[in-house]
C-alpha cells in the first residue's frame, strides 16, 4: 500500500469515526438553531404567527430598556457568580489535592459534591426558607443583637447569587481539583530548588499550570449560569428578571415563539462570545 | 489547540462532563412511571392536582388522570399550541377566555342537559362565556376573588378596605404581588376607578403608573404558592391579587390570614371547564367533567390543597362543613358578587400592551 492509498484509508476511517458526532451536531444543533434563526424573522399578528422576514424582534429588544436590562442583569450576576466561586472553589480544591491523604480525597469530593445530588429546585426553595425575613440568619443575627429590623435577602438579586454559588462552587472545585492533581510534585520542588517561597511559587508556578481548570470551569459556570430560569425564578423574587426569565415570558405567557427565539440567539451570541474571550486568553498565556 | 494547556483543558472538560452525567443519571434514576391503565390528559389549573379531589374518579372508572398545571391562559394556549392535535382531553380554563378557546376551535359542544347548571349559582353560570351560538362549550367549576389578602395581625384591617391605602408609605416594602398581570392590571384600574371592561390602550399610562409605584412599594413578585408561602410565612404582610384562594386553605393553621373586598371593588375569577375539540376520549372526558360539577366533586375542588375557592354548584354546600363554609364566605356571596368584577377581556393588541406593561413592571 503506497502513502496515498494510506492517506486516503486514513481520511476514510478518520470520517467513519467522526460522523455520529457530526450527524448528532447537525440533527440536534445545526438544524434546530437553523430554525430558530428563521423563526426569530417571524412575527406575532394578532396571536398568529406571520414569518415577516424582518429583524423587529430584534429592534425590539435593542429598543425596550426593560428587555435590555435583562441582558445586563444576567450578565451581573453571572460574572459576580463566576468571580465568586472562582475565589471559593480554588481554595478548597487546593486543599482537597493538596493537604487531604490521598485516600481520603475522594470521600472529602464527595462530600464537597454532596449537595449535587438533592434537587436543583429544592435546594433553591431551601435559600429562601434561609434567608427570608423569618429564616435562620435573620433570625440568628436578631437574637444576638446585631439587627433590629430583618434584614431582606430573600427574593433579591443577591439571593440568586447566593444561589447559584452554592452550586457552582461544586462545579469549578471539581475542575480545579482535576487539574491541581495532573500537576507533578516536581514543580513545587523545583520552583523551591530555585529559591521561590510559597507565595511565590503559587502565583508564578502552580496558578498558571492550573489555569485551564479554572477557565474551563468558569466557562461552564458563565454558561449554566446565564441560561439559568429556575434559581432567579425562585429566589429574585420577580424583582429584576434575567434574559431566560424574559425568554420564558416570552413562551409561557405570550406563545410568542418569534421573540423567543431572538432572545435565545442573542443569548447565544452572548455565550458564543464570553468562548471567543476565554480562548483569546488562554491563547494570550501561551504566547 | 495542541498544546499542554489545550490537552489539560479537555481532560479537565471530560472529566467534568463525566461527572455531570453521573450526577444527572442519578437524578433520573428516581423517577419512574408505570400506565397500565385507560389515560385521560388534562390541562388544568393546580387545584385540580389534588389526589383527594382525583383519585375517586380514577377509582370509579378504572382510569389514569394525567395532569399538567398551568397559570394564565397565555401559557395554556402556548402549551396546546406545542403539542398534537389529540394530545388533551380535558381543558380548565379561565371563564372571560372561554370564547376566545371556542373561537380558536379548541373546545368541543357538551351535551348542556348532561350538566347540572342548573344547580350552580345564577350569577356564575356565565352563559354568555360557556355557550356560542345555543350550543354549551364549558361550564363553570370554581369561582372566587382577586383581592387584597392580609395578615390582620399585622395589618389594620379597616385600612385594607380602601385599596388606596396600598399605594400608601404605610405599607410600602410589606408587600407581594400576584404574578398574573390581568387580576393586577385589572386592580390598579379599580383604584382609579376604571373599570375592568373599560380598560384600553387610552388608560394604560395611567394604570402603568400604578403598577409602577406598586412595584416600587412591594417586595416581591410571585405566582401562587410563592405568594401564598410569602403572606403565610410572614415574608409579606399584603398579597395584591389574593383573595379566598390564598388564605381560605390556610385557616386552620393560619386564622391571622384574612381577605377583604375593598370598597373600590375586586376582580371575580371564575375557571370554567370543557372537553378538547380534538380529544379521542370525549365521553369519558365528559364523565370527568360531569364528576367535577357534581356536589361532590365540587365540594372536593372547593378545598383543594393547592387553593380554595367557591364551587359553582351551590349543592355542594351539604358537602362541605361549617368551617370550610365559614372560610370561603359562603354567605357573603351575594354581597360579593355584587362588588366584583369580572376579568379584563383584551384584544390581542390590548393583550400585547398589557403584557409589556407587565414585564416593564417586573423589571422595574
Amino acid at each position: 500500500m503506497n502513502s496515498t492509498s494510506m492517506e486516503k484509508s486514513e481520511t476514510r476511517q478518520a470520517w467513519f469515526f467522526v460522523a455520529p458526532a457530526l450527524i448528532w451536531t447537525v440533527a440536534f444543533f445545526v438544524v434546530p438553531f437553523a430554525f430558530m434563526a428563521m423563526v426569530s424573522l417571524a412575527s406575532r399578528v394578532s396571536r398568529q404567527i406571520v414569518f415577516t422576514w424582518d429583524l423587529n424582534n430584534y429592534i425590539n429588544f435593542f429598543s425596550k430598556s426593560y428587555l435590555l436590562k435583562g441582558l445586563f442583569v444576567s450578565l451581573e450576576i453571572t460574572l459576580w457568580v463566576t468571580i465568586i466561586s472562582v475565589l471559593l472553589a480554588y481554595p478548597l480544591a487546593w486543599i482537597i489535592a493538596d493537604k487531604v491523604p490521598r485516600r481520603w480525597q475522594r470521600t472529602a469530593l464527595i462530600l464537597a459534591i454532596l449537595p449535587f445530588w438533592t434537587s436543583y429546585v429544592v435546594r433553591s426553595y431551601s435559600w429562601l426558607l434561609v434567608l427570608s425575613s423569618n429564616g435562620v440568619i435573620n433570625n440568628t443575627l436578631l437574637e444576638i443583637g446585631l439587627i433590629s429590623e430583618p434584614l431582606q435577602m430573600a427574593n433579591t438579586t443577591t439571593a440568586t447569587v447566593i444561589g447559584f454559588v452554592h452550586f457552582f462552587v461544586m462545579l469549578l472545585t471539581l475542575t480545579i481539583y482535576s487539574n491541581l492533581v495532573q500537576l507533578s510534585p516536581n514543580y513545587k520542588r523545583a520552583a523551591a530548588d530555585l529559591g521561590a517561597n510559597t507565595l511565590q511559587t503559587f502565583w508564578y508556578v502552580i496558578l498558571p499550570l492550573t489555569l485551564p481548570g479554572i477557565m474551563v470551569g468558569a466557562f461552564l459556570t458563565f454558561v449554566l449560569c446565564i441560561g439559568d430560569y429556575i434559581t432567579p425564578q425562585i429566589l429574585g423574587g420577580n424583582n429584576e428578571l434575567v434574559l431566560p426569565q424574559i425568554i420564558m415570558l416570552q413562551l409561557g405567557r405570550r406563545a410568542d415563539m418569534p421573540a423567543a427565539a431572538a432572545l435565545s440567539i442573542i443569548l447565544m451570541a452572548v455565550v458564543t462570545l464570553a468562548y471567543i474571550l476565554c480562548l483569546r486568553w488562554l491563547k494570550m498565556e501561551r504566547a | 489547540m495542541s498544546n499542554r494547556y489545550s490537552r489539560a483543558a479537555s481532560k479537565v472538560l471530560f472529566s467534568t462532563n463525566s461527572s455531570i452525567a453521573l450526577v444527572i443519571a442519578m437524578a433520573g434514576a428516581s423517577s419512574s412511571s408505570a400506565f397500565a391503565q385507560e389515560e385521560l390528559n388534562a390541562l388544568v389549573w393546580c387545584d385540580h392536582t389534588d389526589a383527594a379531589l382525583i383519585e375517586p374518579f380514577e377509582k370509579a372508572n378504572n382510569v389514569k388522570v394525567n395532569l399538567k398545571e398551568y397559570e394564565g391562559t397565555g401559557t395554556a394556549l402556548s402549551i396546546i399550541a406545542q403539542s398534537r392535535p389529540g394530545d388533551w382531553d380535558v381543558f380548565v380554563i379561565d371563564g372571560v377566555d372561554v370564547p376566545r378557546a371556542v373561537a380558536a376551535g379548541i373546545l368541543a359542544e357538551m351535551p348542556a342537559n348532561e350538566l347540572p347548571t342548573a344547580d350552580f349559582f345564577p350569577a356564575v353560570v356565565m352563559k354568555a362565556n360557556n355557550t356560542s351560538n345555543g350550543k354549551t362549550y364549558a361550564v363553570t367549576e370554581k369561582y372566587g376573588y382577586n383581592t387584597i389578602s392580609f395578615d390582620k395581625t399585622k395589618v389594620d384591617p379597616e385600612d385594607m378596605k380602601d385599596l388606596t391605602m396600598i399605594w400608601s408609605d404605610k405599607y410600602k416594602g410589606r408587600i407581594a404581588i400576584y404574578d398574573y398581570y390581568l387580576p393586577v392590571i385589572g386592580l390598579a384600574g379599580l383604584s382609579i376607578g376604571i373599570d375592568t371592561a373599560d380598560i384600553s390602550a387610552a388608560n394604560m399610562p395611567a394604570i402603568k403608573e400604578k403598577l409602577l409605584a406598586l412595584k416600587a412599594a412591594s417586595k416581591l413578585v410571585g405566582d401562587v404558592v410563592s405568594s401564598q408561602t410569602a403572606l403565610a410565612t410572614g415574608e409579606v404582610d399584603i398579597l395584591v391579587g389574593g383573595g379566598e384562594w390564598v388564605t381560605a386553605v390556610l385557616s386552620a393553621e393560619k386564622p391571622n390570614l384574612d381577605w377583604v373586598i375593598p370598597t373600590q371593588g375586586g376582580l371575580r375569577w371564575s375557571q370554567s371547564i370543557g372537553v378538547m375539540a380534538d380529544s379521542e376520549k370525549k365521553d369519558l372526558a365528559l364523565k370527568f367533567v360531569q364528576y367535577i360539577t357534581s356536589p361532590e366533586g365540587q365540594a372536593r375542588l372547593a378545598t383543594s390543597s393547592c387553593f380554595w375557592g367557591m364551587p359553582a354548584n351551590e349543592k355542594a354546600g351539604a358537602h362541605l362543613s361549617a368551617d370550610q363554609k365559614a372560610a370561603l364566605r359562603w354567605d357573603d356571596q351575594p354581597e360579593y358578587l355584587a362588588n366584583s368584577q369580572l376579568y379584563p377581556v383584551p384584544s390581542a393588541e390590548l393583550d400585547d400592551l398589557m403584557q409589556d406593561v407587565w414585564t416593564e413592571m417586573l423589571q422595574y
